[in-house]
């Protein structure tokens, strides 16, 4: 066990929320910790609003129907208790951003934690891209692998392979696995999807299945759009250099939260996603996870 | 009753006639006038507030009997003119002859006995092969002779050979009936035989997770078994009758908080005790019930008994409650609204602990949060957080928790949990844990396709879900029609497999 005395229990993150039950972010029941900001702009992208911080222009503040958004010293202020959940802030947010995050410190999260244990199998980072808030993971991470009472949580990180190798290196000591997107496979489509390049996304995925701490790599089927199909022989091959159990797990791209020129794609039904994960079925050798839902 | 109603009963379309025969019973027994009862208890009957659950005007059977199955196989029965068991199959086909002699509510026995410490004695040196041959022939002879949902066998907390082959073979054929209970015990229960119940649950919706160390404390570990729909009763015993109390309607006469604590509730207590008292003393004084061999040969005592005092309707109690105190929080959702659900539940454990019945455990009833029927409309079942409405799972768990100290005989809350947990099992274990750590007596869950699905590591807004409603309803028919499609099987059996306790009356 790590000793506590290192740690830095006051390092704060941006969170845009938090969820005490999830059975789709990792292994077991996980309590799921959505951190603010990305640093890809994917024309695909669920939640835009997790993207940009809020930078308190208060064009949301007028949208409020319950009070809630105030403006207090030239910053907008969110009160959560009178929040109904209505989304309009967002809505009307010009910005990809939300107003509606909370600032947590490592103790804080810990306190949480405490009182969730029983049901957890661990705690998983998701976003926006939670790496961008790196050294609050590592203290986090750190924290709860040093408190005796938490120390069996499983930590795992959702990510978009962005961070650099030397980043990895820092987080590798304390987690236990990670969920990595590989969005398309050409590195032109990938940048045009997304904003950003992919060679630093596959270095990333080799280095984590490399120290054994890849658990599962996501491919976003956007049927049309992106070139996971057309490219599905060197996509396969590149797979299989990866260790049999790390998980392959296919999205499909549908329209919830998408804005903008996303919601004029055609969303990937329940047939195509077979059709492809049929296609990537016989070349891989071993099964793949589907969506359960589509709408 | 009237002619044309018996009438319609015989042609109806869509009972077997053993199904009709029950009904044309049922019609009987209450053609015959009422019990006699106070003026007030008539009229609390009347206005919803108290529900006798359909049982009958005259009872001549408990609701729920739990036989001694393991003294049974011992000693063989003289009545019947069996010898005691010697091996399995003896064993099995005593257990099956048995079953057709034991009454309850709906006439078929709602508990089946704690089948692997009742058949752990006899399996000699059968191999696990022929015991899974066994116990499916078993099971499916089960589901198809005695069709009610109801119907329930117990298993666990130790680990044994029967405990994971009934596991495994009720997996596998995926039955209505029986419903199943396994029970935990932390310190006795491995994690991989839990795992195991917990991964069924993602399959089949069952088994029951009970939480074995306090269930057995509140019989004094003198033997209990869970029966039915999560009503936990002393084993060799059971439930003279239920009643139940609409806590809605007690919440809509009163003027205010104080006044339901102080003055509503306690009176409408003592009524739901004349109502009881007086039915039970029926059953036991004059229906010659206990006249019979199960009590003669000593499967049951009499005094093992007890009468089920039910509440439901705590969510919108709660809510009436606090409307009334124009305070705007909810059940469920706000801690002073839990709160004050919490401290209904004790009251009633108070008033039921503290009041003698004429026939009852240790001289009492025993407090119950009931599961509903049928007929029950804007009403939430016992102390359950309204559908719809329900927070995430563990939430759920820490908003209702700490009523679950105050139902001796049983508390019905279902956990909702969306598909995804199917591909994800070790979750539901993670649920399941959690919940009988933090106190819960008994763990239930519902996998349930949920078109509110959060997709793979993306947040989705609620507000969005709402947004593509429209969309989203179209497909989602052809969604839910793929899930029936694949249901077919349970949907055509429906009208076999009866649940006569959620319709416990005959309706055209």
């Amino acid at each position: 066990m790590l000793q506590s005395d290192t740690i830095n229990f006051d390092k704060k993150g941006i969170i845009s929320k938090i969820l005490t039950f999830s059975c789709v972010d990792g292994p077991g029941n996980r309590l799921v910790i959505f951190l603010q900001g990305c640093n890809f702009d994917c024309i695909s992208c669920h939640n835009p609003h997790t993207i940009n911080h809020c930078d308190h222009c208060a064009d949301c503040v007028a949208s409020c129907p319950t009070g809630a958004l105030t403006v207090e010293n030239n910053k907008v202020k969110w009160r959560q208790a009178l929040c109904s959940g209505c989304d309009k802030c967002i809505d009307i947010c010009p910005s990809k951003s939300t107003p509606k995050t909370s600032s947590y410190s490592v103790r804080q999260l810990l306190e949480l934690l405490t009182q969730h244990r029983h049901f957890l199998n661990g705690i998983t980072v998701s976003g926006g891209e939670s790496t961008l808030q790196l050294a609050f993971l590592v203290e986090l991470f750190k924290a709860v692998k040093a408190n005796a009472a938490l120390s069996h949580l499983s930590c795992y990180v959702d990510s978009n392979g962005s961070l650099s190798e030397q980043g990895w290196n820092k987080l590798l000591p304390y987690i236990d696995g990670t969920m990595i997107d590989l969005k398309a496979w050409q590195n032109a489509t990938h940048l045009w999807l997304v904003g950003r390049g992919n060679h630093r996304v596959m270095q990333t995925i080799n280095q984590l299945a490399a120290h054994n701490k890849l658990y599962e790599v996501r491919l976003l089927y956007i049927p049309g759009k992106t070139d996971l199909l057309s490219e599905i022989d060197a996509l396969c091959e590149y797979l299989n250099t990866l260790p049999q159990q790390v998980i392959i797990r296919l999205n499909a791209f549908q329209h919830h939260g998408v804005i903008g020129e996303g919601l004029t794609w055609d969303k990937c039904s329940e047939q195509q996603m077979l059709m492809f994960s049929k296609k990537l079925v016989a070349r891989l050798g071993r099964e793949v996870l589907l969506p359960s839902v589509y709408t | 009753m009237t002619q044309a109603r018996l009438y319609s009963i015989i042609t109806d379309k869509n009972l077997s006639a053993k199904q009709k025969s029950q009904y044309l019973a049922l019609e009987a027994e209450a053609s015959l006038p009422y019990l006699d009862i106070e003026t007030k208890t008539q009229q609390a009957i009347d206005a919803g507030i108290i529900c006798d659950m359909f049982e009958g005007h005259a009872p001549f059977k408990p609701r729920y009997v739990l036989p001694d199955y393991g003294k049974f196989l011992a000693q063989g029965s003289e009545y019947l003119e069996l010898d005691a068991a010697n091996n399995f199959d003896e064993a099995l086909n005593l257990l099956t002859i048995l079953y057709h002699h034991v009454p309850s509510v709906t006439s078929i026995p709602v508990y089946l006995g704690q089948l692997d410490t009742v058949l752990m004695p006899y399996i000699g040196d059968l191999s696990e092969q022929q015991i899974y041959q066994k116990i499916k022939l078993f099971w499916i002879m089960l589901d198809r002779t005695l069709p009610d949902a109801f119907m329930h066998v117990n298993i666990g907390p130790t680990d044994n050979i029967i405990c994971r082959t009934i596991l495994a073979v009720d997996a596998e054929l995926k039955q209505i009936a029986p419903n199943l209970t396994f029970m935990y015990d932390e310190k006795v229960t491995p994690d991989d035989l839990l795992r195991q119940a917990t991964n069924n649950i993602c399959v089949c919706s069952k088994p029951h997770i009970a939480n074995y160390p306090l269930h057995a404390k509140a019989y004094d570990n003198s033997g209990f078994g869970i029966v039915s729909c999560y009503n936990s009763l002393p084993l060799g015993g059971g439930s003279n009758t239920l009643v139940r109390l609409n806590l809605k309607e007690v919440a809509k006469k009163a003027q205010h908080k104080a006044d339901f604590i102080d003055t509503v509730l306690p009176e409408y207590c003592r009524i739901m005790f004349d109502l009881i008292d007086v039915r039970s003393a029926f059953l036991h004084e004059k229906s010659n019930f206990f006249n019979s061999f199960l009590n003669t040969e000593g499967l049951i005592a009499e005094n093992r008994f007890a009468p089920m005092f039910g509440i439901y309707g705590m969510a919108e109690a709660v809510n009436i409650l606090m409307e009334k105190e124009d305070n705007k929080a909810r059940y469920g959702h706000d801690d002073i609204a839990n709160q004050l659900g919490h401290t209904i539940s004790k009251l009633l454990s108070e008033i039921v602990a503290t009041t003698d019945v004429k026939y009852g455990y240790h001289g009492k009833a025993l407090l119950h949060a009931q599961g509903g029927i049928s007929l029950d409309k804007d009403v939430t079942p016992g102390v359950r957080i309204p559908y719809g409405s329900e927070p995430d799972p563990v939430a759920y768990v820490q908003a209702t928790v700490a009523h679950h100290q105050y139902y001796t005989s049983g508390i019905s809350d279902i956990l909702t949990i969306d598909e995804t947990v199917k591909a994800n099992p070790l979750a539901m274990f993670n649920l399941a844990k959690g919940a009988l750590k933090s106190g819960y007596r008994e763990f239930t869950a519902n996998v349930a396709s949920n078109d509110l699905v959060r997709v793979t590591g993306y947040m989705v807004k609620l507000s969005d879900i709402a947004k593509f409603d429209a969309q989203g309803s179209r497909t989602n028919t052809t969604f839910l029609g793929a899930e029936a499609a694949k249901n077919t099987a349970i949907l055509k059996r429906k009208p076999r497999v009866a649940a006569l306790e959620t319709s416990p009356s005959y309706v055209e």
